[in-house]
């Protein structure tokens, strides 16, 4: 066999198995709204472990964190920084989170500014910036596949037909199973992600330099400002770390399907557990930077650093390898995705659709007309992939600016009672707004700062205003005087 | 909805420190640790360091849990 057969039918394998654990996790369970959109509410420390690890080692880390280590250095290490800190933040959010989803039956974050604000309108927006914002990040996961097949193909496969493929695979596994087989799918992705991290990490360097240390040492001697900031670029120094590892870390848990995730956990601390041991997964990126800094020598002036890690892989191992890499690359890929999928149409068919059109619609109804949409998304997303434009980095940063507008609001929302929904539609409204202006008029970064972080300032500054000019919400009916009203009780 | 303890937010507001606002001072290359540029090798130590932090919260609000249970 040549090695493009041998590589792609290591791929094709491993997606087939992935896939079949998918379809297997969900068989013999009665599959109402809730269990497929929040798995019943019913998984315990490793499932969440592995549905919230699942969809935060996207292509982006597996593919990108190498890519930026390849072609910008060291402000990628922001990467390792971030994640952990999101981390450390989640402990004082997500229990909160679940145990107000409990209560009032949340399946989205939509659901969450609703019952907290009581504002219709409110509660759409959320939904729609959550939904726009994750359009370019789904269409960064269909690339990546796409990427990755036309690489271990030896250039034999365009990616357009690979992404169809990715596509209508991940379509069908959302459809059928909902939450629970993303999670399942996860366990054979993340024990492929780490083993080949660790390979590669550990590999590349020791072929080419003889180990890790000898690797630095030669790349310091060749590049000897690459590996601290601004690294191989102009602006990224350490305001610009700063505050992107705020913006990020803040952000991580706005993203409308990590926001959900945590409402499937059994209970509260579940979520505290996880925020304990969740850091330590983080280490399995560093390993992908070594392979990314090592590609800085091996395989120098790549056009697209995005190709770094695949192309050193090529050179560096036999063909079967790389086909392993490429399988937990397309899993890698197809998990979030569908994760995406599965999140937007939900909001869509549950928090957009049934408030506006159909208010008679019932929980079953909503579910199927979930299903639909999740079909359409992903035609959507399959058509912007193929048609993409070179813009596609700078699309995925607004949308990380966008997310991380709602973080005042669900902050604020859990700990000050005297946060009104006046004071939050204006703070959203002025945080997204103020970052689409400066990213579309080129100012990110602004004076050494990035955008979407002065941008959540802002956002910040208007709600804290606003609410105090304006009433609190049903404050009066709130069951201890001091404590967090919720609209929904009243 | 409970307030997490101060001393809970001192212990979690450790690892941003250590991770985000001192970077000036720990952005180099020299010295290099087990063969990695110090930068490196200072993320990826905290990155188990705060683990452990996050141990230790744990730790504390769970006692307070137990302790508010039994006084109400």
């Amino acid at each position: 066999m040549s090695p493009a057969a041998v590589c792609l039918a290591t791929i094709f394998a491993i997606v087939a198995v992935g896939t079949i654990v998918g379809f297997l996790a969900g068989v013999r369970r009665r599959m109402d709204l809730e269990q497929w959109t929040v798995g019943g509410r019913g998984f315990g420390v490793a499932l969440v472990f592995l549905l919230m690890a699942g969809e935060v080692y996207t292509t982006f880390a597996f593919l990108g964190a190498s890519g930026w280590a390849y072609s910008r250095g060291g402000p990628t290490l922001y990467v390792l920084a971030y994640l952990t800190l999101a981390y450390v933040m989640s402990f004082f959010i997500l229990p909160q989170i679940w145990e107000a989803g409990r209560r009032h039956g949340m399946q989205t974050q939509s659901d969450f500014f609703l019952a907290r604000y009581g504002n219709p309108w409110l509660a759409g927006c959320v939904c729609i910036v959550g939904i726009v914002c994750f359009v370019p990040y789904l269409q960064l996961q269909i690339t990546g596949v796409g990427l990755i097949v036309s690489i271990a193909s030896y250039d034999g496969i365009a990616p357009g037909p690979a992404m169809a493929v990715a596509v209508a695979l991940l379509v069908a596994f959302v459809c059928v199973n909902g939450v629970r087989a993303v999670a399942w799918v996860s366990i054979v992705k993340d024990v492929l992600m780490v083993l080949a991290a660790l390979a590669i990490g550990i590999g590349v360097p020791l072929i080419h330099f003889g180990g890790i240390g000898p690797m630095f040492q030669a790349l310091v001697h060749a590049h000897p400002t690459h590996l601290t900031m601004p690294g191989a670029t102009r602006n990224l120094g350490h305001a610009w770390f700063i505050s992107t590892v705020l913006l990020t870390s803040l952000g991580f848990y706005m993203w409308p399907h990590s926001f959900a995730a945590s409402f499937t956990a059994r209970s509260a601390d579940t979520l505290r557990r996880n925020a304990v041991v969740m850091p330590l997964y983080t280490l399995t990126l560093a390993f992908i930077f070594f392979a990314g800094f090592a590609a800085v020598l091996v395989v120098p002036g790549l056009p697209n650093g995005d190709l770094a890690l695949l192309t050193v892989v090529r050179q560096s191992f036999p063909p079967w390898f790389l086909g392993v890499v490429g399988g937990a690359g397309a899993l890698t890929a197809m998990v979030p995705a569908s994760i995406f999928i599965l999140t937007a149409a939900t909001l869509f068919a549950k928090n957009l659709y049934r408030p506006l059109f159909a208010p008679a619609m019932s929980d079953a109804q909503v579910g199927r007309l979930a299903r639909v949409t999740v079909v359409v998304l992903g035609l959507i997303s399959l058509c912007l992939a193929l048609y993409s434009s070179p813009t596609l980095v700078s699309l995925l940063l607004t949308g990380y600016a966008g997310v991380t507008q709602f973080f005042p609001g669900v902050v604020l929302g859990l700990y000050w009672p005297r946060v009104s929904a006046r004071g939050v539609f204006a703070g959203l409204l002025a945080g997204v707004g103020g970052a689409v202006f400066l990213m579309t008029t080129h100012r990110d970064p602004l004076f050494g700062l990035s955008a979407g972080f002065l941008a959540l300032c802002l956002n910040f500054l208007i709600v804290v205003i606003v609410s105090l000019v304006t009433p609190a919400v049903s404050r009066e009916r709130s069951p201890r005087p001091g404590t967090v009203a919720w609209a929904a009780d009243a | 909805m409970r307030k997490p303890s101060s001393a809970a937010l001192l212990l979690a507001l450790v690892p941003f420190v250590a991770m985000c606002f001192s970077v000036p001072l720990w952005d180099r290359i020299e010295p290099m640790v087990l063969g990695l540029p110090f930068n490196l090798f200072w993320l990826i130590a905290w990155i188990v360091l705060s683990s452990g932090c996050m141990w230790l919260v744990y730790r504390l609000e769970c006692a307070r849990a137990a302790a508010e249970q039994r006084a109400p």
